[in-house]
C-alpha cells in the first residue's frame, strides 16, 4: 500500500473513486431512456472545449464543462424539435465537436496533438490539485442530482409521455439529465479520457442488470462495480506500467462477462423458485374443459384471439 | 351531477400536415364511462392525446374539470394509461417502482410518505399483482404489463381515468382483472374515458359510446351492440347495429 504515500497517487485515487460513483449514477438513467451512447457524443463535443481551453489559456476542465453542457443542451433541443433527421444533426454535432477540438489545439500557442492525447485517453498521474478541486465540485453536483431527483428522473426516463401527464417538469428534467451527463463527462475526462467516458457510464449498468430485478439495486450495484473497477484499474496501473483508462474499461468489461456468466444459473434458480411458489406443474398439462377458466400463468400466454375462440366453444 | 369533467368543443388537430381531427365535440360528465370507438386512423387516440395536452390543438376549446386545458395544473385528479405494449424501460425495474411513478403527482418534491406507499400497494393490489410487486416488469406477460400501467394510473387515486386501448394485446385472464378493477373504480364514482377497438368484456360498464370516423363524430349515444367476432384482430370496422334476435358472440368471460 506504499502508493498511498504519494500525493499524485492520492489525487489519482480520489479522482478515480469519484468517476466510479458518478459515471454509473447518471449512466443508469441514460441506459433506461435508451440513450446509452449519449455520453460518447458529449465526449466528442467536449474536445472542442479542451481545445478552446488551450487556445485561451483557461483551465481545460472548466472550459470542457462549459462546452459540453452547451453541447448537451443543444442535443436535447435537437431531440425535441428534430423530426426524422435528428440523427444527422447529432452526427454533425459530434464530429464537428471532435474536429473543432483538434483544430483549436493546433492553433493554440505551443499546443500539439500530444496535449490532446491526455484528454482523449486520460492521464490520471498528471491530475493536478486544481483539477481535483474541479472534479470534486462537479462530482458533488452529479451525486446530489442523481440521488435527490431519483424518482423524477426514473419516471421521466421510464415513460416521458406519462411523466408529462403527472405534471412533472419534463423539459427541465431532460435538460438536467443532459447537463448532468455533460458534467460527468468532464469529471471522467482526466481519468479514462473522453473516448472511453461512455464505457464507464454504460458497462457497469449493463453488468449490474445481469443480476438485478429492481432499479434501485441496479443503481447501487452499478456504482459498486464502477468504484471497484476504477480503484482496481488505478492500482494496477501503478504496479504495472499500463494506461489506467484502458485498464479500467477492460476491467469493467471483464466484470460484465463474469456477471453474465453467473446470471444464467441464477435466473434458472429464480424461475424454478417462481414455479414452485405458484404451484404450477413444471410440464405442460392440458387443462380439463371445465377448468379452463382457472386463470394461471399458463393461461396468460394464450393470445387473446385464440382465447376468445375457446371461450365461445366452451 | 352533470358537471362536465372533460369538454371538447369544435376541436381540430393536425399531426404533421395531416388533419386528424376536423371539429370534434365531446363531453364527459362526472361519473360517466365513455368509450371512444372507431377504425384505425379515425382520430380516437389523437382526440385523447389533445385532452392531456400531448397533441397541440389548432382550433377549438378543451376544458378539464371546468378549467381551460392550458391553465390546468391539477394533474393529480387525472390518471392516464398510455397506449403501450410494455411497461419496461432500458433498466430492470420492479412493479412497485413503476407504479410509484404514478404517485409523483401527489408527492411534493418526489418524496413518498407512508400514505403514498400504501396507495401504491393498494393500486397494485387492485390489478391483482400483489404477489408480483417485487418482480421485474421484464418477467411479466403482455397482459400483466397492461395491468402495471393501469395500477400506475390508479396510484394517484384519480377522479378521472383516461385510457388509450387498455385491452390491446391483453389475454383473457388480464382482461377479466381489468374489467373488475374498472368496475370497482366506476362504483367509487370515477369518471372514465377509454379508447377501445372493441367493447369486449367492458361492454356492461359503458354508459355512452362515441364513434369517430375520419376525424368526425359519427355516433354519440348508447354503446353499439354486436361486437364479438367482428372485433377479433383483423376486423377494423365497427358495427353499430345488431341483427334482431341474434345473440352476439361474446369475447369476454364476464359478458
Amino acid at each position: 500500500m506504499e502508493f498511498l504515500n504519494y500525493a499524485f497517487m492520492q489525487r489519482a485515487l480520489l479522482a478515480a473513486v469519484l468517476v466510479g460513483v458518478t459515471a454509473p449514477a447518471i449512466g443508469v438513467y441514460l441506459v433506461q431512456r435508451r440513450q446509452a451512447l449519449m455520453g460518447d457524443g458529449i465526449g466528442h463535443v467536449a474536445m472542442t472545449g479542451v481545445g478552446l481551453g488551450f487556445l485561451l489559456s483557461w483551465s481545460p476542465v472548466w472550459m470542457a464543462t462549459l462546452v459540453s453542457v452547451l453541447g448537451a443542451v443543444l442535443m436535447e433541443l435537437i431531440r425535441w424539435y428534430g423530426r426524422t433527421r435528428g440523427d444527422i444533426a447529432l452526427a454533425m454535432l459530434f464530429y464537428g465537436g471532435m474536429a473543432g477540438g483538434v483544430m483549436l489545439i493546433n492553433l493554440a500557442p505551443g499546443g500539439t496533438n500530444a496535449n490532446l492525447m491526455s484528454f482523449l485517453f486520460g492521464s490520471l498521474s498528471t491530475v493536478s490539485q486544481e483539477d481535483i478541486t474541479a472534479i470534486c465540485v462537479l462530482a458533488a453536483f452529479v451525486i446530489v442530482m442523481t440521488l435527490a431527483l431519483r424518482r423524477q428522473l426514473f419516471a421521466v426516463s421510464q415513460d416521458e409521455e406519462f411523466a408529462r401527464v403527472t405534471g412533472l417538469p419534463v423539459r427541465a428534467l431532460n435538460l438536467l439529465t443532459a447537463v448532468t451527463a455533460a458534467v460527468t463527462v468532464t469529471v471522467a475526462m482526466r481519468v479514462v479520457g473522453l473516448l472511453l467516458v461512455s464505457a464507464l457510464m454504460v458497462v457497469p449498468v449493463a453488468a449490474a442488470q445481469q443480476l438485478t430485478r429492481s432499479f434501485a439495486a441496479t443503481f447501487a450495484i452499478a456504482v459498486a462495480i464502477g468504484v471497484t473497477v476504477t480503484i482496481g484499474g488505478t492500482v494496477t496501473s501503478y504496479y504495472r506500467d499500463v494506461p489506467p483508462g484502458a485498464t479500467i474499461v477492460l476491467l469493467a468489461i471483464a466484470a460484465f462477462m463474469l456477471l453474465t456468466a453467473l446470471a444464467t444459473p441464477l435466473a434458472r434458480r429464480r424461475a424454478k423458485a417462481a414455479v414452485t411458489a405458484s404451484g404450477d406443474p413444471a410440464e405442460c398439462v392440458i387443462p380439463v374443459a371445465g377448468e379452463a377458466a382457472g386463470a394461471g400463468v399458463a393461461r396468460d400466454t394464450v393470445p387473446a384471439s385464440r382465447g376468445s375462440a375457446e371461450g365461445s366453444a366452451g | 351531477m352533470t358537471e362536465p369533467v372533460i369538454s371538447l368543443r369544435a376541436v381540430r388537430a393536425e399531426l404533421g400536415s395531416r388533419t386528424v381531427l376536423r371539429g370534434i365535440d365531446l363531453t364527459v360528465n362526472r361519473g360517466e364511462v365513455v368509450a371512444l370507438l372507431g377504425a384505425n386512423g379515425s382520430g380516437k387516440s389523437t382526440a385523447v392525446r389533445t385532452v392531456i395536452g400531448q397533441v397541440p390543438v389548432t382550433d377549438g376549446e378543451i376544458e378539464l374539470f371546468g378549467t381551460p386545458r392550458r391553465r390546468f395544473r391539477d394533474w393529480r385528479r387525472l390518471g392516464y394509461v398510455p397506449q403501450r405494449t410494455t411497461a419496461a424501460g432500458g433498466v430492470p425495474a420492479t412493479v412497485t417502482e413503476v407504479v410509484a411513478s404514478g404517485r409523483l403527482s401527489r408527492a411534493r418534491l418526489g418524496i413518498l410518505r407512508k400514505a403514498d406507499h400504501e396507495a401504491i400497494r393498494r393500486a397494485i393490489d387492485l390489478v391483482g399483482l400483489a404477489d408480483r410487486a417485487k418482480d421485474s416488469v421484464n418477467a411479466l406477460s403482455g397482459g400483466q404489463h397492461q395491468r402495471v400501467l393501469i395500477a400506475r394510473a390508479l396510484a394517484s387515486e384519480p377522479e378521472l381515468l383516461i385510457m388509450d386501448e387498455p385491452m390491446a394485446g391483453v389475454d383473457l385472464a388480464s382482461q377479466e382483472v381489468l374489467a373488475r378493477t374498472l368496475r370497482g373504480e366506476v362504483a367509487r364514482g370515477t369518471t372514465v374515458l377509454l379508447v377501445l377497438h372493441e367493447l369486449g368484456p367492458l361492454e356492461p360498464l359503458i354508459d355512452r359510446a362515441v364513434v369517430l370516423r375520419d376525424g368526425c363524430v359519427l355516433h354519440d349515444g348508447p354503446p353499439p351492440k354486436a361486437v364479438g367476432q367482428h372485433a377479433l384482430p383483423g376486423h377494423d370496422h365497427v358495427h353499430p347495429h345488431a341483427a334482431p334476435g341474434t345473440e352476439p358472440v361474446r369475447t369476454g368471460l364476464l359478458s
